[in-house]
């Protein structure tokens, strides 16, 4: 049982840091542009993608760097020469054209690699067990991803607290007009914000892409779950991203390790009596393992009803 | 007597540790023109926030006509009888000039949300939209998308749509904002009109308008009203001259 | 069947204008003027399958019949009240369950209901789903709204996974529509008999949903979208009249899956997926959501597509995508937009001046195109067909992809089509300004 907690509580805040990353730069996109990046998941497939390629040619550790660069330049130039020109019809054609953009993007990713997951492997200096807990290895290249996502956000913290731009940008998430006061640069930042944010999501898929599988529906499974981390969290709010990555990152991967379901539950307290078909029995016999995936939505749909703004914001979107 | 159409007591509101209304009294009889004058940053508007619902008070009381409003819901305060226009202009941009006072005079004449007959049909409802847009001298713009009429005509639609909606206490805020002598001389005239009979709350930072057009006036200063009288008497009241006045003829 | 107004500047003052004694009200039209569209939509559905008789054009034309009364439903969200749905499959799919499930206990327990009523199943089931769905998730608009539509279309999506014996798991659930109660002998055995009750349904829905955009939800629905926060102060709560749209529109959505179901005589659960919620916006938007017949032209659009485009190539989706992005970049008003704008300058009579600079401007157009869809062929054969050879063919030439100069010819379309498309932008413009103001001054 320790076990069980131990290596799901260190899993779950894995993946709470991993989604982090991505929530962090669509929260700042969406601070400043006023633009949910539909598409976010998709430049952190591209990462994944970009860093199996470029470390087939370079190694793992020229494509952490290179990819998550490319994919920000890339995202730069979605934003110079996509985004702005729709900028002037509003906020819903902004969304419908990230929206198209994801739907280009799989299809391409599906058309250059194929449907199936590519073959992309964590660096063979990292392919060693960490430390060995009850009896289970915890690979290195874990610990790895952990290390890196937390030096990330530390990175983060700093730039916006302790560099000029970072202010403005904080200014703008507390105070959405404050940025028509950036003067004649606001596109220079805007862009900047968007490649940098595509960037953050970018190192997340190139980390998490020999981890998890490297496939052209990675953005498609990940990209609700996104959604539901700021949505929960407060759309705007880089603290209530950070605290609903963290809960759906814990909630999804201890539900996955509890293979125990209502039938179940009643059977160990000696309870035989139980609905054998319909609908019932499907509830009955489903193990909160398999309920893992819609978790999250159920969270949203609780979250929302009982504290509309999510958890830590108060903007009226 | 009847109550008086609007009657304030100790209302406050604060936004974080800015109190922006610090305590307000006020109460307007049932047909009176009352205007709330102040400089820049005394609360006007917010105080107009209040009273029609967009923001909750922190502290005290709204009454309309004796029922007691505070901390309603807009739409259930315009049910009620208060209908208010904005001081920047509030309209629907891409929909008729004829469409966005119909919107109005539907809710008036007590029509819900229905969707089995159509709006055409409803008795009563384009007799009254032709008479406003008349009132409002916009007649011959019924057709035409609000947001390319001129700025004043804009105007003129805003305050249309306020009387709409047939209640029986209307606030305007600043009404004239941006119009020229010759509109805001024209609008006056508008106004004195539509209001007729009705309670009228204003804001306005145009004097001859004020003057001209208020049976009394309020002055808020920094989120009190520091005088409530006649024209006249407000004209010579010294704390008025010195807290707002003066500073507007320096 | 625009709601848009007359696009005319304002011009004289407001203080100078003296009101006139003409009526001012907004002219609606003689009744029979109105029931001319309609009667021609009757004709056009009542008479395809005349013209066209092959099965494959009648498979189509049904597959249109649903998408349409899909689309427009999902255009009661989207263009009439300013909602953007991801999750608007979800109604569509509960709907297409609900009436597979509804007819097999039918045809089970021999009950009197003929086929043709069942529709009424799934739009119930959309409306009941759509009124607790709308509840929770139409509290605000925009994004929000966006981003909540996208989680519960995931949630029961997933859900339905779960809950097996009433979704049937990944093979979904059949049934059999021919063992309904029979009326003038239909057995709904032939695909044609099957059209036509889709047909009758998608004229029905279209006409409802056109009476509701002139009620006074429609209208509503109208300035919520505009600006909901001056229709509170109006005394209206703009989400009563979100939920109000949000259901209706959920029921129409039902309905449509319905017609699905009857038309597959199977549900399953790509039909709630968020694919399935993506193409119906796709179409939507392609047709263009600021006019009532938007949606039926983007569903006809995207319906044909579909079935062509995939018959040519593997990655018709790829332009599909493409297609949906320049529409938004370019023509945010759709094909219906685009179309519609010429309207002013027919009755005019000075739309003729247009066309050149049209052809001007098209065979540019159609270089790019054409540059633009060879390279991606030719990478997709490189990248993904490498082990059937690099010959292939173009438009019927015979083209090796793995040589330089199909490469090179190409790119030089694509790039020389795109410099000229952007050099001769200024003289369509100018045309169209000529043209327009020529058309205003026409004007009495």
């Amino acid at each position: 049982m320790l076990e069980l907690v131990i290596v799901s509580t260190l899993n779950g805040v894995l993946y709470g840091m991993l989604l982090f990353l991505m929530a962090s730069g669509l929260t700042l996109i969406f601070s400043m542009m006023g633009v949910l990046n539909f598409a976010h998941a998709s430049f952190y497939m591209l990462g994944a993608f970009f860093g199996y390629q470029i470390s087939r040619f370079t190694g793992f550790w020229v494509a952490l760097v290179a990819a998550p660069v490319l994919v920000g330049g890339l995202g730069a130039l979605v934003e110079r020469y996509g985004l702005r020109n729709v900028h002037r019809h509003g906020h819903v054609p902004e969304l419908l054209f990230t929206f198209g953009l994801a739907y280009v993007i799989e299809e391409v990713v599906q058309m250059v690699w194929g449907k199936l997951p590519v073959d992309y492997r964590a660096p063979a200096i990292l392919d060693f067990p960490a430390f060995t807990i009850f009896g289970t290895n915890y690979p290195a290249y874990k610990l790895f991803m952990l290390v890196i996502s937390v030096a990330i956000f530390l990175c983060l913290l700093a730039a916006l607290t302790r560099t000029r731009v970072g202010l403005i940008i904080q200014a703008a998430l507390t105070h959405p007009n404050m940025v028509a006061m950036l003067g004649h640069d606001v596109p220079k930042v805007f862009m900047l914000v968007f490649g940098v944010g595509t960037g953050l999501a970018a190192v997340a898929g190139v980390i998490a892409g020999p981890a998890l599988v490297t496939q052209a529906n990675m953005a498609g499974l990940l990209g609700p779950i996104l959604f539901v981390v700021v949505v929960v969290g407060g759309l705007g709010s880089l603290t209530g991203a950070f605290a609903a990555s963290l809960l759906i990152g814990l909630v999804q991967t201890f539900a996955i390790s509890l293979d125990v379901s209502a039938a179940s539950l009643f059977q160990a307290l000696g309870i035989a009596a139980a609905p054998s078909g319909g609908v019932l029995g499907d509830l009955w016999n489903v193990t909160i393992a398999q309920i893992g995936p819609i978790i999250p939505y159920i969270l949203l749909v609780l979250v929302l009803i009982a504290r509309p703004t999510g958890l830590l914001g108060n903007r009226e979107a | 007597m009847s109550p008086p159409a609007i009657a304030l007591a100790g209302l406050t509101k604060s936004f974080g540790p800015a109190r922006i209304i610090n305590g307000v009294d006020l109460t307007v009889p049932v047909g009176e023109r009352h205007a709330i004058i102040g400089p820049n940053g005394a609360g006007k508007s917010t105080l107009f926030h209040l009273i029609s619902g967009r923001f909750a008070p922190t502290s005290g009381t709204i009454r309309l006509e004796g029922t007691d409003i505070t901390g309603w819901k807009p739409a259930a305060i315009n049910r009620a009888g208060l209908a208010r226009s904005f001081q920047v202009t509030n309209i629907f941009p891409k929909l008729t000039v004829w469409e966005n006072v119909r919107c109005a005079v539907l809710r008036a004449m007590g029509y819900r949300p229905l969707f089995w007959r159509s709006v055409e049909a409803l008795p009563g409802v384009a007799e009254r939209t032709e008479e406003i847009l008349r009132s409002i001298r916009l007649g011959h713009r019924a057709s035409l998308a609000a947001g390319l009429l001129a700025y004043a005509e804009q105007r003129a639609l805003e305050i249309g749509i306020a009387i709409a909606s047939d209640a029986r206490v209307i606030l305007l805020d600043e009404p004239m904002a941006g119009m020229s002598h010759s509109e805001s001389e024209h609008a006056t005239q508008l106004i004195r009109e539509v209001t007729s009979g009705r309670t009228l709350l204003m804001v306005e930072h145009d004097m001859a308008v004020v003057f001209g057009l208020a049976d009394r006036i309020s002055v808020l200063v920094y989120g009190r009203i520091i005088a409530t009288d006649t024209p006249e008497r407000i004209r010579e009241n010294r704390a008025v001259q010195e807290a707002y006045l003066g500073v507007a003829a320096a | 069947m625009s709601d848009l107004a007359d696009a005319a500047p304002a011009g004289s003052g407001w203080t100078t204008a003296q009101p006139g004694r003409a009526s001012i009200r907004p002219r609606s039209g003689s009744l029979a003027g109105q029931a001319v569209p309609w009667l021609v939509a009757a004709a056009i559905l009542a008479g395809a399958p005349l013209v066209l008789t092959s099965g494959t054009a009648l498979t189509m034309m049904s597959l249109m019949g649903i998408m349409i009364v899909f689309a427009l439903s999902y255009n009661m969200l989207l263009g009439q009240t300013g909602l953007l749905s991801f999750g608007h499959a979800v109604y569509y799919g509960l709907g297409a369950f609900f009436t597979v499930h509804a007819m097999t206990v039918v045809a089970q327990n021999r009950l009197p209901v003929p086929l043709p009523v069942m529709p009424l199943v799934g739009g119930l089931a959309g409306l009941v789903f759509g009124l607790a769905f709308g509840a929770i998730s139409t509290r605000r608009a925009g994004t929000v709204f966006a981003m909540i539509s996208l989680g519960i279309a995931e949630l029961v999506s997933s859900g339905s996974n779960i809950l097996r014996s009433f979704f049937g798991g990944e093979e979904g659930i059949t049934t059999n529509r021919t063992k309904m109660l029979r009326v003038l002998d239909l057995n709904f055995g032939p695909q044609i008999q099957v059209y036509y009750l889709i047909a009758a349904w998608c004229l029905l829905c279209a006409l409802l949903m056109y009476g509701i955009t002139r009620t006074p939800l429609g209208r509503l629905c109208n300035a919520v979208r505009e600006n909901p926060e001056r229709v509170e102060f109006l005394g209206y709560e703009p989400q009563s009249v979100r939920i109000a749209a949000f259901s209706l529109s959920a029921l129409f959505a039902g309905i449509a899956g319905s017609l699905a179901a009857i038309n597959f005589e199977i549900a399953n659960s790509a039909y709630l997926g968020v694919h399935q919620s993506g193409v119906v916006l796709l179409a939507a938007f392609i047709g263009g959501i600021g006019h009532f017949v938007g949606p039926v032209v983007g569903a006809v659009v995207v319906t044909l597509l579909q079935v062509s485009l995939s018959d040519l190539t593997e990655i018709w989706q790829l332009y599909f995508g493409l297609l949906f992005i320049a529409i938004v970049m370019f023509a945010p008003g759709g094909i219906a937009g685009l179309a519609l704008m010429h309207g002013p300058l027919l009755r005019a009579g000075t739309a003729h001046r247009l066309v050149p600079a049209y052809l001007l401007a098209l065979v540019p157009f159609l270089a790019l195109t054409a540059g633009l869809v060879a390279l991606i062929e030719m990478a997709f054969r490189l990248l993904v067909k490498a082990g059937e050879g690099s010959a292939m063919t173009l438009a019927g030439l015979p083209v090796d992809a793995a040589t330089p100069l199909p490469w090179l010819v190409t790119g030089a379309m694509a790039l020389g089509g795109g410099l000229a498309l952007r050099a001769v932008r200024p003289r369509v413009a100018a045309a169209w300004d000529e043209a327009a103001a020529a058309a205003k001054e026409a004007r009495p």
